[in-house]
């Protein structure tokens, strides 16, 4: 019961935080809505392809002793 | 067993995969095939993945994952035999966007006939500054319980937990990046109980002998990722990424890649070359002086000292587009790409060579990974 408490407590942790830091809205932002079309292109787009960088992540940490960090992760397989 | 670690990392797919949190993730189906061919090991099998937006603020995505197993691999040929073995995963997600907020929930089990691993993730974003930054907090909860094939009464537990920070940013009108920090626990049961350590042994004909496994019950890692995305003049994108990682069991790596991406007409080609290199962990031997040599004995190949090598190309054909349409269907595409992975081990011997004990050379991986997947945007 403890155990499943602490489990609970620390996944609400996250919103407490993000509540206390929505506050922070005034900084201009130095590049504008209407300049990010580049931004936008889907050339840049960080996770183009979620299946394709999942899996592919899934291989490293299958192949390799490290793990996460790395943004858009995948999952794991320690293939022999 | 295939699945040894990491399943809470797919589980932060649903964490960390959008960059901006005051948008839901695009409505989007994908197919993909995809095969690994390395080693003596073959694994292939279809990875689905589905988002559907319902309403204006929600989003669900499942996907539904399979690895067929077909091992012949160094550490099999040498202390067992060959097996085929199938894994299979289902996650589901839903995200939640509330303003600048996006929440998501997610659930994954990875199922084998001698290991389940269920995983709970809940994250949340904020965007801020006009949408400039975006900030990401993640917790994932793994609960593995690891079985043995030829032992239906051995069954040992494994919990996992993984906080992440993430925080995207975009700098100029063509230059975007991401700092990712995890810390991920393990707690429980982590060897693997098929694997064997050697040591020297005189009385054996080989000169050496073999023992189980024993790794510690617990474990911390901590990964910290950088990446840049830069979008060049005359519209293509490259790309450079970091990451260092460091954990209590004396591993430590730097990894880095460098992409480029070019669009021409409707295709989109893509060239990779990634850098991995790390140190073995502290208990991590590839030959003991004796049995029971010290508190804790290993000899996986993925905790040796070793450093790999992958170059990857992929090109993408947009076969539909927005103007033309199939009903429902907006846009289509179809992805092929190939990851040549070489691993050089530093310390970890090829007993196929038959050398006299301590003088085995080091064994080489070369690995093609293949990967063909179908998109379509609705």
């Amino acid at each position: 019961m403890e155990k499943n408490l602490l489990a609970i407590g620390r996944m609400l942790l996250p919103l407490l935080v993000i509540g206390g830091l929505s506050g922070c809205g005034n900084i201009e932002p130095w590049v504008k809505p209407y300049e990010r079309d580049r931004l936008a292109d889907p050339i840049m787009a960080l996770d183009g392809d979620p299946v394709s960088s999942s899996y592919i992540q899934h291989v490293y940490e299958a192949r390799e002793g490290a793990r996460g960090g790395e943004g858009a992760a995948g999952g794991g397989c320690g293939c022999n | 067993m295939i699945f040894r670690r990491g399943l809470l990392f797919i589980a932060m797919l649903t964490s960390f995969s959008a960059a901006h949190a005051g948008v839901l993730p695009e409505d989007r189906a994908d197919a993909l095939y995809h095969r690994y061919d390395g080693g003596g090991v073959t694994i292939d099998g279809p990875s689905i993945l589905v988002r559907k937006q319902v309403g204006k603020s929600l989003s669900f995505v499942g996907n539904y994952y399979v690895d067929h197993v077909s091992s012949a691999s160094i550490d099999v040929i040498t202390t067992a035999s060959p097996y085929t073995e199938e894994r299979t995963q289902w996650s589901l997600g839903m995200d939640y966007l509330r303003g600048d907020t996006t929440m998501r929930i997610g659930y994954t089990n990875s199922d084998e006939s001698d290991y389940d691993a269920d995983t709970y993730s809940f994250s949340v974003s904020q965007d801020m500054f006009g949408g400039m930054t975006t900030l990401t907090l993640s917790y994932a909860l793994g609960d593995d319980v690891v079985g043995k094939s030829d032992d239906a009464t051995f069954e040992r537990d494994l919990d996992k937990q993984t906080y992440g920070v993430g925080l995207t940013q975009i700098l100029t009108k063509n230059l975007i990046t991401t700092l990712n920090f995890e810390t991920a626990t393990d707690e429980g049961y982590m060897n693997n109980p098929y694997r064997s350590v050697r040591y020297f042994d005189s009385g054996s004909a080989l000169g050496y002998s073999y023992e189980g496994e024993l790794y510690p019950n617990t474990r911390t890692s901590n990964a910290l990722g950088l990446r840049a995305r830069y979008f060049l003049p005359y519209r293509a994108a490259i790309e450079g990424e970091y990451r260092y990682f460091t954990d209590t069991w004396d591993i430590d790596s730097h990894t880095a890649s460098l992409t480029y991406v070019h669009p021409w007409r409707d295709f989109t080609f893509t060239g990779k070359i990634r850098y991995h290199d790390q140190t073995g962990a502290h208990f991590y031997s590839d030959l003991f002086p004796r049995a029971q040599a010290t508190n804790f004995r290993g000899r996986d190949k993925e905790l040796s000292p070793l450093t790999s090598y992958t170059f990857k190309l992929q090109a993408a054909y947009t076969f539909l587009n927005e103007s033309q349409g199939w009903g429902f269907i907006k846009k289509g595409s179809v992805t092929a790409s190939v990851d040549l992975l070489h691993v050089d081990y530093d310390n970890f011997s090829d007993l196929t060579a038959l050398a006299p004990v301590g003088e085995e050379p080091n064994y080489e991986l070369d690995a093609d990974i293949y990967q063909i997947f179908f998109s379509f945007w609705y």
